[in-house]
């Protein structure tokens, strides 16, 4: 066998699974007509889409006076969304270009779904910067096109200018990493297709693929130098958003520290989203023998990292701004742990600080119910964080005759459950037409990573004793 | 995929598993016949070695796609801001390249992740209104086919059937284009 893998390290595919068997587990979601559990959420997500869209339209129809924006906090939930839903965002590419760098296994059963999550977090982040410039038809001034105002180019030295490029530039590469690692999975399922639609929607997608070993070769190559591309693409992006408050001169946003730690929450949130897609994806498809407890451990492990990093972060802001001296830096963050948005304050200390740390036990690190709870608990965490960083920094201005609160009115609510309707939808879709593990990527790791191996691992000649699989003949 | 010209008459080795395959590929080119192609389901490591495919050279197309990435993020800078309309902002110079590092990083990813996927689409002949060329319409699924053309061998078809089955292959088929 050419696969040597150390007997210490705990399969990845349970059930002594073929390769036939691994594409009839996965492709049989796709090619079955959509079970009635799908339906209904898709119906739930339509609906909320539906409504969602019909609140967006009127904030868009009477102007971005509808949210509770004020003159002193002229930034709230809007920004607050997009930076959470763009730190979602990061986890699918890091599973995908980081751990293939770093040739961690359990990335195989978990990538597709992931950065599926990623392209659609991505769009939910992206319909915010669109809400909050209010003017969405005019979002075309965010590029560098000669126009007709005079030869007015748009500021290269903005990061609202540099967030357009990253963020852009973050999707297409995510959405062609994405389509690239489908193809030879639409290839399978086009040439299983039993009706003439599949087929020819399947294949038009998979672009002719046949597998050949030229192709495989170059393939693998492409993945390598791409993977390469996204990892300091995945970091540049957050480090990007965080400037957007990093290079002003408000206290509370204007720390150096802020694009590690961003990018530390970012791969947080984004892991413990990824744990609840995954968790009702494994359990819905039928999914337990590849997305085992093994992979939810391994996740669990990068959320502890990730959240432990944001912590050290949240202590060292307090610490430099006393350090610092700088009166209106302390200021900001008193305010912030005492002042009238301590709740939001300590929801996020509770949530990101404290409870992932429950995760250094094996037993909750396992468990399928625990995982969900405290991965649910970190995406509130990471809402409030961002929430607290923009708002309580805005909200108590220099002078005290501007200083106000910020109250969400049901357009800011609306808009943010208008971003959950897409992203549901969009998911659900994705669920039900693409195959949601990669099966081709899982079948590189049957020999290597399997509880068992297969008396044949090809899985036609099952019950055959093919002990030596070189001696195929004499068994003939 | 347009590798193959018109009538060509192929012997289609069927393998069950991707060692066996791998390691066939030796024995069939050690006894003089030249193999056309392998198709897998999935990537088997060492087999474009065997055989005897040349290292891709997508590794130079994807550095020259950056380089015009970062090319052209450095042109586009400098002409707005340092030529067409210079402006200062904060005090800082109207053209410094340290302070478009971000954007000329992201066009350098961009144009060298687009090129390359492109190369790679076409220089496999892929594309949506290809019609796949499948030896076995299995060999997505969980099998492993050795293509071998028989106008380019001058071993008799039943001979090199006979290395196929010896080297492993569970079946053999005839396939003609």
């Amino acid at each position: 066998m050419s696969h040597v893998t150390s007997a210490v390290r705990p399969p990845l595919v349970t059930g002594g699974k073929t390769y036939a068997d691994v594409t009839e587990d996965i492709s049989k979601q796709v090619e079955g007509s959509p079970t009635r559990e799908w339906t209904i959420a898709f119906t739930i997500a339509v609906v909320v889409l539906l409504y969602g869209t019909a609140c967006l339209f009127w904030t868009w129809w009477e102007g971005l006076g509808v949210w509770g924006l004020n003159k002193t906090v002229g930034w709230a939930w809007d920004i607050t969304n997009f930076v959470w839903w763009v730190g979602i965002g990061h986890a699918g590419t890091l599973i995908s270009a980081i751990l293939l760098l770093f040739r961690q296994k359990w990335r195989t059963a978990v990538n597709r779904a992931a950065e599926a999550m990623t392209i659609f977090a991505v769009i939910c982040a992206a319909s915010f910067i669109m809400m909050h410039a209010g003017r969405p038809w005019v979002a075309y001034w965010c590029l560098p096109l000669p126009n007709t105002l005079g030869s007015l180019w748009v500021n290269f030295k903005s990061p609202l200018v540099w967030d357009v490029f990253a963020i852009s530039t973050y999707f297409t590469v995510s959405l062609v990493f994405w389509y690239m690692g489908l193809i030879p999975d639409l290839a399978t399922i086009r040439d299983r297709a039993r009706s003439k639609v599949s087929r020819y929607i399947y294949g038009a997608f998979s672009l002719g693929w046949n597998g050949s070993a030229k192709t495989w070769a170059r393939y693998e190559y492409m993945s390598l130098i791409l993977a390469g591309l996204s990892t300091p693409l995945v970091l540049s992006v957050h480090t990007i958003v965080s400037m957007d408050f990093a290079t002003s001169v408000i206290p509370g946003w204007h720390t150096t520290i802020f694009p590690p730690y961003f990018v530390a929450g970012a791969i947080f949130s984004g892991f413990a989203m990824v744990q609840n897609l995954v968790l009702i994806i494994r359990v819905v498809f039928k999914l337990e023998d590849y997305i085992t407890v093994e992979h939810i451990e391994s996740m669990n492990k990068v959320i502890t990292l990730t959240g432990s990093i944001v912590g050290v972060a949240y202590l060292t802001e307090f610490f430099i701004a006393w350090y610092s001296g700088v009166e209106f830096e302390a200021y900001a963050f008193i305010n912030r742990a005492t002042g009238p948005y301590w709740w939001a304050y300590w929801a996020m200390m509770t949530c990101n600080v404290i409870t992932p740390q429950l995760f250094w036990s094996r037993a909750i690190r396992r468990s399928v119910v625990w995982t969900f709870v405290l991965s649910v608990i970190v995406n509130i965490g990471m809402w409030f964080e961002r929430f607290v960083i923009i708002v309580t920094s805005l909200h108590r201005d220099y002078l005290p005759s501007s200083w106000a609160m910020f109250h969400p009115t049901l357009f800011d609510i609306s808009d943010y459950i208008f971003s959950f309707g897409l992203f549901f939808t969009l998911f659900l879709l994705f669920s039900k037409f693409l195959p949601v593990v990669n099966m081709a990527e899982v079948k590189t790791i049957i020999k290597s990573s399997s509880e068992k191996l297969p008396i044949s691992v090809s899985g036609v000649a099952k019950g055959e004793r093919v002990a030596n699989p070189t001696f195929n003949k004499d068994v003939e | 995929m347009s590798d193959v010209h018109g009538n060509s008459k192929f012997l289609v080795g069927i393998f069950d598993d991707d060692d066996v395959v791998l390691k066939a590929v030796r024995e069939v080119k050690k006894s003089g016949v030249r193999i056309h192609e392998v198709y897998s389901p999935f990537p088997i490591h060492g087999l474009d070695v065997a055989l005897g495919h040349p290292r891709s050279r997508l590794g130079i197309a994807a550095f020259m796609f950056a380089l015009s990435g970062t090319l052209t993020a450095l042109a586009l800078t400098f002409y707005t801001e340092g030529f067409d309309w210079p402006m200062i902002v904060g005090g800082k110079d109207s053209y410094s390249p340290v302070i478009y590092v971000p954007v000329i990083f992201e066009l350098t990813v961009l144009f060298c992740a687009l090129g390359m996927v492109g190369t790679f689409i076409v220089s496999n002949g892929l594309g949506p209104t290809v019609k796949p060329l499948m030896y076995d319409l299995r060999t997505t699924d969980n099998k492993f086919a050795m293509a071998i053309d028989l106008s380019k061998n001058n071993i008799g078809e039943t001979d090199i059937e006979q290395i196929l089955k010896r080297s492993g292959a569970a079946e053999v088929n005839v396939k003609q284009f």
